[in-house]
């Protein structure tokens, strides 16, 4: 055949449907929109029981990761993401169905090979670079005191 | 024996396919080739506690079904069986249930006419007299391998091909057994390996259209054909954005009036949720086995082309940032009344 990479790669952006990007961002706005509204009514509810911000904060990432998890585990979890998309894979829970998924699948493998070493296969890069990203910050709020 | 035309090779005596089955999953059963399948699983775990062994259920009950309505209980000499799985694990531990000589062979989602050209080869060159060729899949094993969890909230790009939970499985003798009502083996052509530069993983159907169009184009240059020779040139698994893409590149190499249809887009229709179509070496097996030999059989087609592609690369060639190299193999199927032309 008579065609470049580059011609061919012209072709293939013509042929392949584009994604619908305003309609999908507007629709992960509304469902991680969502979760995040529940999370502010659980904490306004943890707060009306009693506890103070600090705790009602924890609490309420607790149940978000609790229900998540529980969603996952029940498979509703990728039901909902597979119309939500972003929309729940960016909020808290998104990163609790991350490890859950993860730890379920790979539960046939053994609990040290498969549940224990795969558990971070996805959310691994989050730790890492959230972890590296505080130290950064850490670094550059020192050096600005500094200053 | 048979004769070498450039990459096509070309059996004066054809092989037949002696016998033909197709087992599929749920989602299978839900589609518009629902009737085609020999077997339809409810329960895609098939009663086995891993998706793994699954597909290796699936592959046994394809196998032993075909054998069931082979017709003259003849020989097997050989299994020519492939799969996703790594190092083709479901093909194997298959095998160790069936008890035949077993090789494996790999082409991705090629495997099925990779492993009929094979075993027409054998079966015209007088090597064997029996020899079984089979292809399956499981979305399930698939996506725990190359993608995400299957409980992961991943969303699928509409590019992205659907790996179908199936199996198929053909039985080639030589045409002096069991030849009588059966559909041939004209000539098959092994693909070269093309590539295009594509890196997207979620749009196999393009990093495959120009190995089909290679493979395709080379066929009919060995062999004189035209495209309106044949009632239907069947890929798998373009799906939908290959087959646009495969339509575009032979329509500049100026190649008209071909009757096409790909296998990866007949399984499930117009499903949006499987995004371009179906994939997966027992999509094509089981599309072939279920519904092309049994319309060639009953004389609705006379000649058709059925072209596997396969995506040759892996998960750590793809985290690599390698492009995706591709192959398709092309094997010319009649129907039994037919003579060589």
């Amino acid at each position: 055949m008579h065609l470049s990479s580059e011609e061919y790669a012209r072709l293939v952006r013509q042929a392949g449907p584009p994604s619908p990007l305003g309609k999908d961002c507007l629709w992960a706005f509304c469902v991680g929109g969502g979760i995040c509204a529940a999370g502010q009514a659980l904490r306004q509810a943890f707060l009306a029981a009693g506890a103070d911000g600090e705790t009602a904060g924890a609490l309420t990432s607790c149940t978000l990761i609790a229900l998540s998890a529980l969603a996952t585990a029940f498979g509703w979890y990728q039901k909902l993401a597979a119309r939500a998309g972003a929309g729940t894979l960016v909020p808290i829970t998104g990163f609790a169905n991350a490890v859950v998924s993860a730890a379920i699948e790979f539960f046939p493998e053994g609990r040290v090979a498969g549940t224990g070493a795969k558990m971070f296969t996805i959310a691994g890069p989050v730790i890492v670079y959230g972890t590296l990203a505080s130290a950064v910050y850490g670094l550059a709020l020192w050096l600005a005191g500094l200053i | 024996m048979a004769l070498r035309h450039g990459d096509t090779l070309i059996f004066p005596t054809p092989p037949v396919i002696a016998a033909g089955a197709a087992v599929g999953g749920k989602k299978e059963g839900e589609g518009p080739l629902a009737g085609c399948f020999d077997e339809l699983c409810r329960d895609n775990r098939l009663g086995q506690p891993t998706w793994e062994a699954a597909e290796r259920a699936l592959l046994v009950r394809t196998a032993r079904l075909c054998l069931q309505k082979d017709p003259s209980g003849g020989p097997v000499d050989l299994a020519l069986a492939g799969d996703l799985q790594a190092q083709c694990t479901a093909s194997g531990y298959a095998m160790r249930e069936l008890g035949l000589p077993f090789a494996g062979v790999f082409g991705a989602c090629s495997t099925m006419a990779e492993a009929i050209g094979l075993a027409a080869a054998l079966c015209a060159g007088g090597m064997a007299d029996g020899v079984l060729a089979m292809a399956s899949g499981h979305f399930c094993a698939a996506e725990r391998q190359f993608r995400t969890p299957l409980c992961y909230g991943a969303f699928r790009t509409p590019t992205a091909q659907w790996t179908a939970t199936a199996a198929g499985c053909c039985l080639l003798r030589p045409a002096r057994q069991g030849a009588a009502g059966k559909a041939q083996v004209r000539a098959v052509t092994f693909g070269r390996v093309q590539d295009y530069g594509v890196r997207d993983i979620t749009n196999m159907g393009a990093a495959m259209a120009p190995a089909a169009a290679a493979t395709l184009l080379r066929y009919l240059a060995d062999t004189g054909a035209g495209a309106a020779d044949f009632d239907c040139v069947y890929t798998g698994d373009l799906g939908r954005v290959g087959s646009a893409l495969l339509a575009g590149l032979l329509e500049r190499e100026g190649l008209a009036g071909l009757r096409h249809a790909d296998c990866g887009c007949l399984l499930y229709g117009n499903d949006k949720r499987v995004g371009s179509g179906a994939s997966g070496p027992g999509c094509c097996a089981s599309v072939l086995a279920g519904q092309i030999l049994p319309q060639l059989a009953a004389g609705r087609m006379q000649r058709v082309l059925f072209i596997a592609t396969g995506a040759l690369m892996s998960q750590t060639t793809f985290l690599q940032k390698e492009s995706i190299p591709a192959v398709a193999h092309l094997v010319e199927l009649t129907g039994p009344g037919r003579d060589a032309s």
